[in-house]
């Protein structure tokens, strides 16, 4: 007699602390082994590059911090890179070093996060403990530069808002010599951890041939064994001029995943540590008035200025017609703008390219045979955050 | 790289003669403008040619010019990380025509390919699962589209009195305001749209 067994079909989310966000998963379950897996996503959809089309390009900037909302300004940076591309501007060298520092800033405030949630979702919960006070810090730094923890909208066109205090400096530099302990404490409670590798190891494996089919990026191509990284193949701002090695993982496994992402932030700390080393002194935003805003002080003084600025703040400066599509390595993979100007002062196509999106569509493949407990480990691997794959 | 990329549009251009109809390097960026009946093929030969190997599909991109007669455009951005390449691939085409679909070729294609269909209402030929995508379930219209309103048609609030989420026409306090700055002289056409629709005796 055939034993007949029916499937069962699990809705997963939308509200799960281990969705990462608003994530409806609907599974396909036999016994406790996953069959299929249906991602329903776009429960944070709010229009972002609709919205972008009606806004002028100053005022586009800070939707890009509502995407990836645990690492805004390397989003910001791919959305200035890319009206910078159009307007052939070119970035003073100290803004250009800012922005290396903001951005490595934000990978590793993004790979604390996914690490030591990842550790969460398996089990684990001391290491966000930790994990979190240091992202504190972090915050804290883009608030003394930019205003704001979180949405910062600092970068800008041409440049940055503000340049940095002399302190903030001091305290970032102090920062670093300090936080590979962190590094080391967390490895220390996770690399070995018997359970944590139980969990991850052998785990949502990928191919190297996979990853590039399911057009994954950033860490998910890398702990696959494709030594790929956008600083170093096709180099922006400073990149080419400072010295970090790119951790390339062998199995492409969640457990690899999680080392490479380690691995990272220590070189995202020796980033940082030359850029406050070579920053340079001088101006930290484009020169050019009918870009950059004139400053406070010279709107009281100079009719010219006045006249900018009012023309900047309503109209805002207009674009060479023309597309472009700039690509930067955000914590999470490849985030790309494609840009569409017809000539005015707002885009009139604003496409996004979300690493997470990619990623979040192989969820299918990745987790097919695999346990339903699992699924928290490979979503926690895969680095997803909704404010980016939604838009 | 720069050179590379001027390798590759010769290279492309003499292999893909009969299908490739223009090609260009703007802003050091390859892109070639191809029909849209070809693309299969041509979308086949960038991935699997030794000299070309764009092996990853980055993204597509949808793009709506409503005064064309070929209204929609879409471009295809490949990667190739053995050459550090990249290639734009654009096709443009009707408002009722069915596109292939890529997913055979590159099965990340396929979230791309409903986001397109969600966002432009772009029908694509052999899509094993053509869904809406990041709209809400039960969603009419095509949101990125040039004629739907930035406010969108419908609103949700929670209904103390049913018990549940309810869907309702969108009603503005203020109506959406565009100020048009790049014409300052001209000034802004609200007063002659009022004007006009006051002659007809109807109120906004």
């Amino acid at each position: 007699m055939v034993k007949k067994t029916k499937s069962l079909s699990l809705n997963f989310g939308p509200q799960h602390p281990a969705a990462h966000g608003v994530l409806r998963l609907i599974l396909e379950l036999d016994g406790e082994i996953v069959q299929k897996a249906d991602p329903h996503i776009g429960l944070l959809h709010r229009g972002t590059e609709k919205l972008i089309e009606q806004k002028t390009y100053t005022q586009a900037l800070p939707y890009f911090d509502r995407l990836d909302y645990v690492a805004p300004m390397n989003q910001e940076h791919a959305f200035a890179l890319a009206a910078e591309k159009l307007l052939k501007i070119e970035v003073p060298i100290r803004a250009k070093y800012i922005r290396v520092i903001f951005c490595e800033i934000g990978r590793i405030l993004s790979h604390i996060l996914n690490v030591t949630t990842q550790a969460l979702d398996v089990g684990a919960l001391t290491p966000s403990l930790w994990g979190f006070e240091e992202r504190e810090t972090l915050m804290t730094f883009y608030e003394r530069a930019s205003g704001s923890r979180l949405h910062a909208n600092y970068f800008r066109t041409g440049g940055v808002h503000k340049d940095i205090p002399l302190k903030l400096i001091e305290d970032i530099e102090k920062f670093c010599k300090s936080f590979p302990k962190i590094i080391d404490d967390l490895e220390g409670l996770l690399t070995d951890n018997r359970i944590f590798k139980q969990r991850n190891v052998e785990i949502g494996i990928v191919s190297k041939q996979e990853a590039l089919d399911h057009s994954f990026s950033g860490v998910m191509l890398r702990g696959s064994g494709v030594p790929w990284d956008l600083r170093r193949s096709q180099p922006y701002e400073v990149y080419k001029d400072l010295d970090f090695k790119i951790p390339i993982g062998k199995n492409g496994d969640c457990y690899d995943r999680y080392l490479c992402r380690i691995e990272e932030m220590r070189e995202s700390v020796k980033i940082i540590l030359q850029c406050i080393e070579k920053l340079p002194k001088g101006p930290v935003k484009s020169i050019d008035n009918k870009i950059s805003p004139p400053h406070r002080d010279d709107i009281k003084q100079s009719m010219e200025a006045l006249i900018h600025h009012f023309k900047l703040f309503t109209e805002g400066y207009r674009v060479p017609k023309g597309d472009v599509y700039t690509a930067v390595e955000a914590p999470k993979g490849e985030f790309g703008v494609y840009l569409i100007s017809d000539g005015s002062s707002k885009p009139y196509r604003c496409k996004i390219r979300a690493p997470g999106f990619s990623h979040l569509q192989a969820m299918d493949y990745l987790i097919r045979g695999h346990m339903l407990a699992d699924v928290p480990a490979v979503l926690g691997s895969l680095d997803i955050v909704f404010g980016e794959v939604d838009r | 790289m720069i050179s590379d990329i001027h390798k590759i549009e010769k290279l492309v251009n003499s292999q893909l003669t009969s299908k490739i109809y223009k090609s260009s390097i703007q802003n050091d960026e390859l892109i070639i403008f191809i029909n849209e009946n070809d693309l299969l093929e041509v979308i086949q030969f960038l991935k699997s040619d030794t000299n070309c190997k764009f092996k990853q599909l980055v993204d597509i991109v949808g793009v709506d010019y409503p005064d064309n007669e070929k209204r929609f455009e879409l471009i295809y951005l490949l990667l190739s990380h053995e050459h550090n390449t990249r290639i734009k691939i654009l096709i443009k085409f009707q408002i009722n025509q069915n596109i292939s679909s890529i997913t055979k070729i590159f099965p990340s294609a396929n979230w791309m390919e409903r986001e397109v269909f969600d966002m432009y209402g772009i029908k694509f030929k052999n899509h094993p699962d053509l869904r809406r995508i990041l709209t809400d379930y039960g969603f009419k219209g095509h949101p990125l589209r040039k004629d739907f309103p930035l406010t969108g048609f419908n609103e949700v609030r929670y209904s103390e009195k049913d018990k549940k989420v309810v869907y309702e026409p969108v009603k503005l306090e203020q109506n959406y305001r565009n100020f048009d700055f790049e014409s300052p002289w001209e000034g802004t056409n609200y007063i002659q749209e009022i004007n006009k629709l006051d002659k007809h005796g109807k109120k906004n």
